[in-house]
């Protein structure tokens, strides 16, 4: 079963500083242990992608009813901390293991090096119907 | 297939591709009395040329390419003998003023450079099926233009060479520039672009660009071994370990730059090959020739017009006259990189040279914020992070 684990700019509950402040090695400590997540997931036979979005500077909100002349609004945006941040997708056995992931990705150091304690939302792909 | 070689995906590829040869040859030649044994046959001898060194490869590919030529495009020429001249037409077809760049891209790498769907679809991070798609779509749109199947002339030729030399640099700058995951899909592009280059070198060995294009990737891939590090993180230039360097490449290039600066003409890649060319020289990154670079950049400037170009000259003026040189020329080019994430990390690498701490770091997160490259992001905001914390210890 797929499942899509996602990732906004908000949802750290803990005072954490924007990652330009942090030490430079916390911030490589951040990266690599992203980068060993997704090794690790690959390895198993579990990750089918894994993306990070460019900033929410560069996101365009674009609505359009057919006829008249496409509405495109740009940033900044002030819910900026709702917009996604980036996101996995995952092929795995079970539910479970899912929220294993998940929970793993959540615990990445933050610039202290202690858990960051990122909320990832988890979300099933919707399959075909099952017979 | 599988239980003779043991390898099923480069099988499957084999199948395929004897698939392809039937559908082209058995409705011109008649079935064979019996298909199934032809195919493996085929196949066999598809997967056998695979197995093949990298020498033998290169050789085979003139002749596979024009093989495809056939199922590329509109055949008028069936019993023409294959040779260099049939790839540079095909090449010709592939970047097709009616395609896009990431068609004419997708269908150069397919069709001439023979690479599989599955390998271009992972290079570019697309799934395959995309991929399929994309390729067959623009084969569609070659086959509906009313352009023949024949050698362009004139000064057609010489719009339409500029567009391969372009679809090839395309492809090489989407291999260099380093991506997440694929690293290793991505170093082949490079490699096909390099080759592609010589395979126009061969059908054209008096073009000036074409031999400079060949220099500039050949001088510009030697750094590939020194540009990132273990955890594929960007090094930039100044900081790599020269001894890295591929000199063999470097060696190369700098005699196919001779070649083609004796022609006389000067063109765009010629120039670029000159830059890459004094930065290789340099066997310490101080003893870099920037005056020489800086006079480069303006004749590059003057021919092209292309702001990036007078951003890296900005960055050869700090180091020949200091930042303030430098900072002078980003201040004209405001209005038209505004907002550009390269224009706020030069400016950044500039402030940051002239001791203006503070406003170093704003400029870094100001790009970081901006690229939609994820090293590059990684970069600057380490750079950001490196002047903070020397800043507030």
């Amino acid at each position: 079963m797929k499942f899509m684990l996602l990732q906004d700019y908000g949802g750290v509950a803990r005072d954490v500083p924007p990652m330009s402040e942090w030490a430079p090695e916390a911030i490589e400590a951040h990266i690599q242990y992203q980068k060993d997540l997704n090794a690790e997931l690959r390895e198993r036979g579990e990750l089918v992608e894994a993306q990070g979005l460019a900033t929410p500077e560069l996101a365009k909100f674009v609505v359009s009813n057919g006829a008249a002349p496409t509405v495109v609004t740009d940033g900044p945006f002030p819910e900026s901390k709702e917009l996604l941040a980036g996101y996995r997708l995952i092929d795995v056995e079970s539910p479970e293991r899912a929220i294993e992931i998940a929970a793993k990705g959540s615990a990445a150091p933050a610039h202290d090096g202690t858990p960051i304690e990122q909320s990832i939302e988890v979300r099933e792909v919707m399959g075909p119907i099952e017979h | 297939m599988v239980r003779r070689f043991g390898d099923f995906s480069d099988s499957e590829d084999a199948v395929q591709e004897a698939l392809v040869a039937a559908s082209t040859q058995w409705p011109a030649e008649g079935t064979p009395e019996n298909p199934v044994s032809w195919l493996i046959h085929v196949a066999s001898r598809r997967m056998t040329d695979r197995i093949r060194s990298e020498a033998a490869r290169r050789g085979r590919e003139d002749a596979a390419a024009a093989d495809r030529a056939v199922a590329v495009a509109p055949q008028t020429e069936p019993d023409a003998a294959p040779g260099h001249d049939d790839t540079l037409v095909l090449m010709f077809m592939c970047c097709h003023p009616a395609l896009t760049p990431a068609s004419a891209i997708a269908l150069t790498l397919r069709a001439v450079a023979g690479l599989t769907t599955t390998e271009i679809g992972s290079a570019f991070l697309v799934p395959e099926a995309t991929m399929a798609q994309r390729i067959s779509r623009a084969k569609q749109s070659i086959r509906a233009s009313p352009e023949p199947f024949r050698m362009p002339e004139g000064d057609e030729r010489a719009e339409r060479l500029r567009s391969v030399l372009r679809v090839i640099y395309l492809i090489f700058n989407e291999g260099y520039l380093t991506s997440t995951g694929a690293e290793l899909a991505r170093a082949e592009l490079a490699a096909e672009a390099i080759r592609l280059a010589r395979i126009v070198r061969l059908a054209l060995p008096e073009d000036p660009e074409v031999v400079g294009l060949l220099a500039l990737m050949l001088l510009t891939d030697a750094r590939r071994p020194a540009r990132s590090d273990a955890a594929s993180e960007l090094i930039p230039l100044e900081q790599q370990d020269r001894t890295l360097w591929d000199r063999e490449a470097i060696e190369q290039g700098a005699a196919l730059l001779a070649e083609a600066v004796a022609r006389g003409a000067v063109g765009e890649y010629q120039l670029q090959a000159a830059i890459a060319a004094e930065h290789a020289k340099a066997g310490r990154a101080e003893d870099t020739d920037w005056r020489e670079i800086l006079g480069l950049y303006g004749l590059l400037e003057r021919m092209t017009g292309n702001p990036m170009v007078a951003l890296n000259r900005a960055i050869a003026a700090a180091m020949v006259d200091g930042p303030d040189a430098g900072l002078a020329l980003l201040a004209d080019l405001d209005e038209r990189l505004e907002g550009h994430h390269r224009l706020h990390s030069t400016r950044a690498h500039l402030l940051e040279m002239a001791g203006d701490t503070e406003g170093a770091i704003a400029e870094y997160r100001l790009a970081a914020d901006r690229t939609n490259s994820l090293p590059e992001r990684h970069y600057l905001t380490k750079q950001a992070a490196k002047l903070n914390e020397r800043d507030v210890p």
